[in-house]
């Protein structure tokens, strides 16, 4: 594996943060671990997230990798992440669909560097789709039950 | 029953819009099918063998008789004049266009109707006991629970691509009549020893390829932590649950190969995790959900005696009228297994007058049953004569449920691109072999399921007598399994050797019948004598 | 022979490749011998077709193709279980084919 395998600034096609880009190479989780001047660590499909959280205080950008868009695991280690507290960016990468925007932006990712560039229009649609949500994430948004209830 | 605020409202017209936006993109090039397909299955749109079918959800099978008038209409307007009652409470339509999809979900939409997550990997229609609100010996009414679920995985963000598909019933008896324990969770509403209700966790069931029954992973969930510890079993298998082979993906292999404990420990973890994230609705969210599921203004000093002079209406009585918790009051269901039919159809027809029927003789609502039967929850038993005769008239009164008869069956081959062999004709043969002979009655409860391959749409493995088409050689062969139960007393069938052709099942399934007949003691079922017999016996009359 | 079938993108209903375009009659297929692959991807890409695949078949004297496997002949006739529904809703001993 080699050591340094992220995407580079001018590969974020959407970004929701106000910071300036995160320029610092990914390294593999394994490779993260091993070393304590990494900044940036990319998660594959099988890593076990929870092992970055004694961590999160040195890390600034997270790149969580979906090879096929069918595998979910990536949901679940952004949550664990925004969950623990981490506010730096999460970065989706790899095969990202319009259709997934929105829903990995309620788990977390704040930022996308889709392997094929995504239709802009398409793409502010897909964002802007949902007024309202049922589940109560980390993303800030009032779920209906809470509306319902005041 | 359930009624749609602004913001339900809202969330399924914005689907229908994400859908129709989906399928322009699909039509225009924009997506490759291997991207649009998950899309489409998301909202119940599979490509089958002779056209598209789509899946309409029917949450934990509660159905108003408006509902029901427009899914005839759409029987008609997109279909061709017919639906079919699923054993997961929905129905499915099996012509349908592509370019029309999108106009039948916003008809959908105006009555409060979705075909959301009724196919694809994530959390689907959440099942419950077809006589919810209505069943003597329910603790509380199940489908308030069911709802605050089905609002929770309703586009849950984080499990929208599971390993697999996720299964989740709920009931609230100790008799199970939802097949609850053959679920990825099964959820029984109980009552703990400080006379608080909560939930018990069943999880890790599945039919399939490797049938399995839930073990108990906690006994007492808290009412106000139901939906925390259901995301917490999610996300325990949404990390850790198989992706490398389709087939071992489903919970039931991970809790297996994890075992019961360690999976049980780990989902505590999260749920411990979960718990100081707020992710709860109150309980006053429970509570505005109950409003909707208030008993109907039953009648009081009601008769409780119906005229049995007429034979076939007595008949009928016996097998499809079930004890209702009010006096006066039966749940009635209504077959659609007439002999020699396809099970789960009805016709647009059938459809607009089970629904007029639902409004005029039980409080504006009917059910879907697992068994693919649709039940008229609330029915005073002194106008059951008058019912009855409004049945017979649409051919929708035969009294076999529960009886050989009452066949569970996939639609096969007929319909099916996953299918090995064609399960209706099959069903079709058995149904009309036990009318000639006569004997369909005398057998009592005899629970057959169908299932045209292995993924076990239809049950196979909770038949009493279970069949699985199987693909010889080219050819349609049929495997008998005996001694399934999807009810409390959850067992899975066995084979009881080689397979037969499609007029050997029907002999093969007559012998089982017989010997039953032969051996069985007072007051057994076919199971009964099965269990205690054995399987041997029935192999020697199959295989002699 | 080798014949190509699918199902229509906007209707779902079953397709077979007739040499020039997409016929509902199975009798209108044509053997593609080894240019399967080639056309089924040139359709797919038209959005022509769905779900294609090439299967195995054989032609009588009489020019009836014939599906060698039997998911492919119920899709070529319709559901066995309802006659009214087929391609041939007149000749009830078309279900004989199938099996």
């Amino acid at each position: 594996m080699p050591d340094n395998l992220g995407t580079s600034p001018n590969e974020v096609q959407f970004r929701f943060r106000e910071d300036e880009v995160v320029d610092h190479p990914a390294v593999t989780v394994d490779s993260f671990l091993d070393q304590s001047n990494a900044a940036a660590v990319r998660i594959e499909p099988g890593d076990d997230t929870r092992e970055l959280l004694p961590h999160l205080g040195r890390i600034k950008l997270v790149e969580v990798n979906f090879p096929g868009f069918m595998d979910g695991r990536g949901y679940s280690a952004a949550r664990v992440l925004r969950e623990a507290g981490y506010e730096g960016e999460i970065r989706a990468v790899g095969e990202v669909l319009i259709d997934q925007l929105a829903i990995m932006r309620r788990c977390g990712f704040d930022a996308f560097a889709p392997a094929d560039m995504l239709d802009e229009t398409d793409a502010e649609r897909a964002f802007g789709l949902w007024d309202n949500v049922y589940q109560k994430t980390t993303d800030g948004r009032a779920p209906i039950w809470q509306k319902r209830h005041g | 029953m359930y009624k749609y605020d602004n913001y339900d409202q809202e969330m399924v017209d914005t689907r229908v819009a994400e859908f129709r936006d989906q399928t322009r993109r699909r039509l225009e090039g924009k997506m490759t099918e291997d991207q649009f397909k998950p899309l489409r299955l998301q909202n119940g749109l599979y490509l089958q063998l002779h056209a598209y079918m789509l899946r309409v959800a029917v949450p934990y099978g509660t159905l108003n008789s408006t509902q029901m008038h427009a899914l005839a209409d759409i029987a008609d307007k997109y279909d061709r004049g017919y639906g079919h009652f699923t054993t997961r409470q929905n129905i499915q339509y099996n012509w349908i266009k592509l370019e029309e999809a999108p106009d039948l979900l916003a008809d959908l939409a105006k009555v409060e109707m979705h075909a959301i997550q009724t196919s694809g990997n994530c959390i689907r229609n959440i099942s419950s006991d077809q006589y919810a609100g209505a069943a003597a010996d329910e603790l509380v009414d199940p489908r308030p629970y069911a709802e605050l679920l089905r609002q929770w995985s309703s586009f849950h963000p984080e499990f929208l691509h599971l390993p697999r598909k996720f299964k989740i019933c709920v009931i609230a008896s100790d008799t199970d009549r939802a097949a609850m324990r053959l679920h990825d969770i099964g959820i029984q509403i109980v009552k703990n020893d400080a006379g608080e209700i909560g939930c018990a966790f069943y999880v890790g069931g599945g039919m399939g390829r490797t049938p399995m029954i839930a073990p108990l992973i906690r006994e007492f969930v808290p009412l106000d932590q139901l939906i925390t510890y259901s995301e917490a079993c999610l996300r325990v298998y949404n990390r850790y649950g198989r992706r490398d082979n389709k087939y071992k993906a489903r919970i039931k292999i991970l809790v297996h190969e994890m075992g019961k404990d360690e999976y049980a420990r780990q989902v505590e973890e999260e749920f411990a995790h979960l718990l100081e994230q707020g992710i709860e609705p109150p309980l006053a969210e429970l509570e505005r959900i109950k409003t909707y599921f208030q008993d109907p203004e039953f009648k009081t000093g009601l008769t409780d005696k119906a005229d049995r002079s007429d034979e076939n209406f007595a008949r009928w009585v016996d097998s499809n009228c079930m004890p209702h918790k009010t006096p006066g009051y039966v749940a009635v269901t209504i077959s659609l297994k007439p002999v020699g039919g396809i099970p789960g159809d009805a016709s647009t027809e059938q459809m607009h007058v089970m629904a007029d029927l639902a409004k005029e003789y039980s409080f504006d609502e009917c059910r879907v049953t697992h068994a693919q039967n649709i039940v008229l929850p609330h029915v005073e038993i002194g106008r059951l004569n008058e019912l009855y005769g409004k049945l017979a008239e649409a051919g929708l009164a035969t009294a076999n449920i529960d009886h050989i008869g009452d066949i569970i069956a996939c639609p096969g081959l007929d319909y099916c691109s996953l299918a090995n062999a064609r399960s209706i004709p099959v069903a079709q043969k058995i149904s009309q072999r036990f009318a000639e002979n006569g004997k369909g009655e005398t057998l009592g409860q005899l629970k057959l399921k169908i299932s045209g391959c292995i993924n076990a749409c239809g049950h196979h493995h909770a038949g009493h007598i279970g069949i699985l088409g199987v693909d010889k050689k080219g050819t349609e062969n049929y495997q008998l399994l005996l001694g399934g139960s999807e009810a409390e007393d959850t067992s899975l069938a066995k084979i009881t050797g080689p397979g037969f052709d499609e007029a050997g099942i029907v002999d093969a399934v007559e012998k089982a019948a017989d010997v039953y007949l032969a051996q069985r003691e007072d007051g057994e079922r076919f199971l009964d004598t099965y269990r205690r017999i054995g399987m041997d016996p029935f192999k020697e009359a199959l295989y002699a | 022979m080798k014949i190509l079938t699918g199902n229509d993108l906007l209707t779902g209903l079953v397709t077979w490749w007739d040499g020039q375009g997409w016929s509902p009659h199975v009798d209108d297929a044509v053997d593609v011998g080894d240019e399967a692959e080639t056309i089924l991807a040139r359709e797919e890409a038209a959005r022509r077709v769905n779900a294609s695949y090439a299967i195995e078949a054989t032609r009588d004297e009489a020019g009836k193709v014939r599906p060698a496997h039997i998911k492919d002949r119920v899709r070529a006739l319709g559901p066995t279980v309802r006659p009214d529904l087929t391609l041939k809703p007149a000749e009830p001993e078309a279900l004989n084919w199938v099996i």
